[in-house]
């Protein structure tokens, strides 16, 4: 009885309702990331000297190329939704592709970035640091390590959604009335920008 | 249906964006360059929150979105300014 009336269902997408719910998990990412800036500032303002004298060790030159390549990469993303809204389809796969590329790029910079910090034995709960440093520069290196690699986890996500999106557009799932993988995709991408916005200077710029 | 909305966004007034972008970052490094002591922090964040404004207005399409959405990421940053607030009349008077 249950399959005589099999009744096709009908098409629930609904383009605000994505952004709204997208929007949505970006405030939870939002409050993630806040309380680990709470966090931070709080053991900064107990160990401002500590702090200080730990983020001197840090690479402001990587910090700043990484900036770039972020900000580069999210203008990047945000063109792809307009080329979508303007129907041309594969220079939208083209610059989804190159923010791909540009998150690649911010990861194997971050590769070095650690790969440095591993070489001088600084990594949570390596020997040096507990021997060698005070109390307030193992928290600083431990929230560094934690927020970037939460960061960093972030971009690798983003650019799996990436694949998602382009893979999408090229089956033609994806397109300029039907355009919220990209969209979110690119809301997504602008989060992982917005948050390394603060992680820079709070980290790096420390003098 | 998807007819009435949708404000496309030119490629240039992106490109715009990430020049103020890219021009906020190095005035951000310059300043935390000189010597301003205690005003390093808020420079710097100073500049991160002009930077996040242009992100989630023009990247994130805030500037064209419905009243309630950008009530509701107001909403967000204001709830993470209290949780702050808090913490800091917490350690400071405590």
């Amino acid at each position: 009885m249950e399959h005589a009336h099999h009744v096709e269902h009908p098409d629930m997408y609904d383009a605000e309702s994505s952004k709204v719910g997208m929007w949505l998990f970006i405030f939870t990412e939002l409050l993630l990331f806040g309380a680990l800036f709470v966090i931070y500032a709080v053991y900064r303002y107990m160990n401002p000297d500590a702090f200080h004298l730990a983020g001197e060790e840090l690479n402001r030159v990587i910090g700043t190329v990484n900036t770039v390549i972020l900000l580069i990469s999210s203008m990047t993303i945000a063109m792809a939704t307009t080329a979508l809204q303007k129907g041309h389809r594969n220079v939208a796969i083209g610059l989804v592709s190159i923010t791909f590329v540009i998150g690649l790029a911010f990861l194997v910079n971050k590769y070095f970035e650690w790969g440095v910090k591993f070489s001088h034995g600084i990594w949570p709960g390596s020997e040096h640091m507990i021997s060698e440093m005070s109390h307030g520069e193992i928290l600083f290196f431990g929230l560094y390590f934690v927020m970037t690699g939460l960061h960093a986890l972030h971009i690798i996500i983003g650019m799996a959604i990436m694949v998602f999106a382009v893979r999408g557009l090229a089956r033609g799932k994806v397109h300029a009335d039907r355009p919220s993988l990209l969209d979110n995709c690119g809301l997504y991408w602008h989060l992982v920008d917005l948050i390394w916005i603060f992680l820079f200077p709070l980290f790096y710029l420390i003098h | 249906m998807s007819g009435e909305k949708h404000h496309i966004v030119p490629y240039r007034l992106y490109f715009v964006v990430l020049i103020a972008l890219l021009a906020l970052t190095f005035a951000s490094v310059w300043i935390t360059s000189i010597e301003l002591r205690d005003y390093t922090v808020a420079a710097a964040l100073l500049f991160a929150i002009v930077k996040s404004y242009l992100v989630l207005n023009y990247f994130m399409h805030l500037k064209y979105d419905k009243p309630y959405i950008k009530i509701m990421v107001g909403f967000v940053f204001a709830i993470f300014l209290v949780m702050i607030v808090i913490t800091f009349l917490d350690y400071l008077y405590r």
